[in-house]
């Protein structure tokens, strides 16, 4: 049996009110801005977002700090990113996000190394510019192939006041203009990891692009482009790569996954950058649009319908080689295709799915799930801004239930009464849902699988989906109570 | 042994308060009583005149050669001078680094660890110009200093300090048990100086406890790095020590919840006075040379 749209709204409707009864009044009169159900044909999902989340509740989001170095910066495999403060931010950051990354680590790569300057009190009391100057020495002596230097900031750098710009500009000197880029993403700072995003984003502008051109030997071609905001967690970007490449397209650089310093240096030479995640690079995009001319354009390789819209968009900014790429790159692998929703469409058709992830994924993954049958329910962004509430209704469906920096409670709330198929969300909701006995995906770690973008990602895709559905462990699950 | 009391200077920058105390605790120890001074300004100089040197060992400065504040002892850093008055600096980051509030706190926590209250009569505070952040209010936070002296004098600067004080104190009044003890007049010679600070410890709902006239025997002290009671025991001065040091002796659980008043109604009492003519705001804002252009115009 299933709800007709009106249904469906007059039920998310009464499941807000229901959820918003347990707060305080104040709390629950500002949540409720956050909470709606989409209306077809208006221009934006009708949340309020990118404020500051309520005390009290657990929220999802991260802060700056993890914006700057976990996301933007980290990944730059050949450049050394010394979490600066006392140890806990950088260590519970170890390893990153799964950005892999081809490259020696220790040697001419260091992403999932740790770096940090260990504040102790006395750093606090006589300030740490004095230590940050000897972990660049000692990065120096042990390892000599590192190509520059992040100071990613903790907390206290901006409360003690240290002059880490002082000490960058210093250091760089000394070792004949190396690239040291100092980085102010206290974690106090704005209300999401989204600050991180932008701060981070400035520097490149101004600790990387504003340092002139390092690399006058790059000889150009008129198919140049860089790949922007593609963090290749399980490969995500290798596998959007080869499709750009086979279409006829040189990638003269990946941001930030398995991206190196060149890249970023070299990226002003791009005929056209191709951003897939908006929220956390538009910001250099369209500076590089500005300062250098250099159209952008936002992509989906989400899934074979996405992919196809995709190809065919960044081909229209080229001649006909490239169109006619396109085709052929789509019609390839259209077979291939077919022949993954053959298999799997019949296992999923109809399933229902309940998003909450940050970045682009909340809509953008809604195409790959759409490509095999299934129903995106409800959706929401931890971080995100009005901007992508508003691309947000290119992929929704009129009804779906929208959650912005959704709290623990209504998140649990939500998923208890829609009973969806499948929860698509972090680590630390994923056993709260098995435990309710729903199924789950991590859909910031694609759950240790991917790649998940391109052709080949939507394959395992596909197969991990169905894995988490149906797998037989649900059916053999039997609460005690109930014998 | 009598209960300790733990007692603390405040006052604006350059008043007087590192010499007042001193002073002050000097003529105590004379009283026989136990003293501890706690300085808490990273300028090192709170106990000067009991030490005769210049600067000493802080606490911060040897935690941070020896690694942590865990790796000291308190005989490292305790140094006994004059009368036996124990003294510790807490000492702290060159200007313009890191973060000194903090510094406070991690050496008052060490001190109180570390047992330096034991055996002692008193301990006295001495904290640099105003309450700044929240390390500097440390010594008046729960289970610190029960009373606190405001050191300030006729000039509108420090009275603006001392209220300023007030409100930290106030702030910590209810929730711990510190009380304002009273003001300290180090007389500057400025106009109706006596009557100005009498007024102000009335409005702040205290007492001038003591007003301490100028004397250069103070200067000749401070030269030889000596407390007045030490190099000219049977001066004036040293007299006026031994009355305030007698009177905070006696004033033991007089100190009172400071009531503190607004920037205007400061204002109005130094016009009250005459000190302050009624702001005409026809000239506010306008330099020498606008003036000046307008007399001749008119």
């Amino acid at each position: 049996m299933s709800l007709t749209v009106e249904q469906v709204k007059e039920r998310n409707q009464d499941l807000i009110k229901e959820v918003l009864e347990v707060y305080p009044d104040k709390t629950a009169k500002r949540r409720a801005k956050h909470l709606g159900t989409f209306e077809e044909g208006k221009s934006d999902c009708g949340v309020k977002s990118n404020v500051k989340s309520i005390p009290g509740v657990m929220t999802i989001r991260g802060c700056a700090y993890a914006g700057s170095k976990g996301v933007v910066w980290g990944p730059i495999k050949d450049m050394i990113h010394i979490s600066h403060g006392p140890v806990g931010c950088g260590q519970y950051s170890w390893a990153a996000r799964r950005n892999y990354y081809i490259g020696t680590t220790g040697v001419d790569s260091f992403v999932t190394m740790q770096f940090t300057s260990d504040f102790q009190e006395k750093d606090i009391v006589f300030g740490g510019d004095k230590k940050l100057e000897k972990i660049m020495d000692e990065i120096q002596v042990l390892f000599p192939l590192n190509k520059g230097i992040t100071v990613q900031s903790e907390c206290p750098i901006g409360l003690i006041g240290d002059d880490i710009e002082a000490v960058s500009k210093k250091k760089s000197k000394e070792y004949d203009g190396k690239t040291i880029v100092p980085v102010r993403c206290e974690g106090f700072r704005g209300v999401s990891q989204s600050l991180g995003h932008h701060i981070a984003n400035d520097t490149i502008r101004d600790w990387i692009f504003d340092k002139g051109d390092k690399h006058p030997e790059f000889v150009g071609t008129p198919y140049d482009v860089a790949i922007i905001g593609d963090y290749n967690i399980g490969g995500d970007a290798w596998a959007s790569r080869i499709l750009l490449e086979e279409m006829g397209l040189r990638v003269i650089a990946q941001w930030s996954g398995d991206g190196s310093i060149a890249e970023l240096e070299n990226s002003p030479k791009a005929k056209l950058n191709v951003l897939h995640c908006y929220r956390s690079m538009n910001y250099i995009s369209r500076h590089m649009e500005e300062k250098f001319g250099i159209p952008w354009v936002e992509y989906n390789f989400f899934g074979p319908s996405k992919i196809e819209a995709s190809l065919r968009e960044i081909a229209s900014h080229f001649d006909d080689k490239i169109k006619e790429g396109a085709e052929r790159v789509i019609a390839k692998y259209r077979k291939m295709m077919d022949a993954v929703i053959e298999k799997y469409k019949p296992r999923l058709a109809d399933k229902t799915v309940m998003l909450f992830v940050g970045g682009l994924r909340p809509r953008h993954v809604i195409g790959a799930y759409e490509d095999l049958g299934m129903n995106v329910v409800g959706t929401g962004y931890e971080f995100g801004h009005n901007d992508d509430y508003q691309r947000t209704t290119h992929y929704v469906k009129d009804g779906t239930l929208i959650y912005d920096d959704v709290t623990g409670y209504e998140f649990e709330k939500f998923v208890e009464k829609i009973q969806p198929d499948l929860v698509g969300s972090g680590i630390k909701e994923k056993y709260v849902f098995q435990k309710m006995g729903v199924p789950f995906r991590q859909m910031h770690s694609w759950d240790y699988s991917g790649p998940y973008h391109g052709y080949d990602g939507f394959a395992i895709f596909a197969r991990d989906m169905d894995m988490a559905i149906n797998n037989p462990v649900w059916g053999l699950t039997k609460a005690p109570w109930k014998k | 042994m009598a209960k300790l009391r733990q007692i603390a200077f405040y006052g604006k920058g350059g008043i007087g308060k590192s010499t007042t105390s001193q002073n002050t605790l000097a003529a105590l120890a004379d009283l026989g009583q136990k003293i501890l001074i706690v300085g808490c300004d990273p300028k090192a100089d709170s106990t000067r005149l009991i030490l005769h040197a210049k600067a000493q060992d802080t606490i911060l400065s040897l935690a941070a050669e020896a690694g942590s504040v865990e790796d000291l002892e308190l005989e490292d850093v305790m140094k006994i001078g004059y009368k036996n008055i124990k003294c510790v600096e807490s000492g702290g980051p060159e200007p313009g680094v890191g973060c000194a509030g903090r510094g406070v706190i991690t050496s008052i926590n060490f001190l109180e660890e570390e047992g330096a209250y034991d055996g002692i009569d008193y301990v006295s505070y001495d904290v640099l110009g105003d309450v700044v952040c929240g390390g500097f209010a440390m010594p008046i936070r729960e289970n610190k200093a029960q009373e606190i002296y405001i050191v300030m004098s006729g000039e509108m600067m420090a009275m603006y300090a001392a209220n300023n004080i007030s409100k930290g104190i106030l702030k910590y009044a209810n929730s711990g048990g510190v009380r304002l003890g009273g003001l300290v007049c180090n007389e500057r010679q400025t106009d109706k100086e006596l009557e100005l600070a009498e007024s102000l410890a009335a409005k702040l709902g205290t007492t001038l406890i003591h007003f301490v006239p100028r004397d250069n025997v103070v200067q000749h002290a401070e030269l030889r790095r000596m407390t007045v009671l030490e190099y000219a025991p049977d001066s004036k001065q040293a007299q006026e020590y031994r009355d305030l040091a007698q009177k905070i002796h006696n004033n033991a659980g007089n100190g009172t919840i400071p009531t503190p008043i607004t920037m205007d109604e400061l204002e109005d009492m130094l016009m009250e006075h005459g000190i302050m003519k009624p702001v005409d705001e026809s000239i506010v804002g306008k330099t020498a040379a606008e003036l000046a252009a307008e007399a001749a115009a008119a």
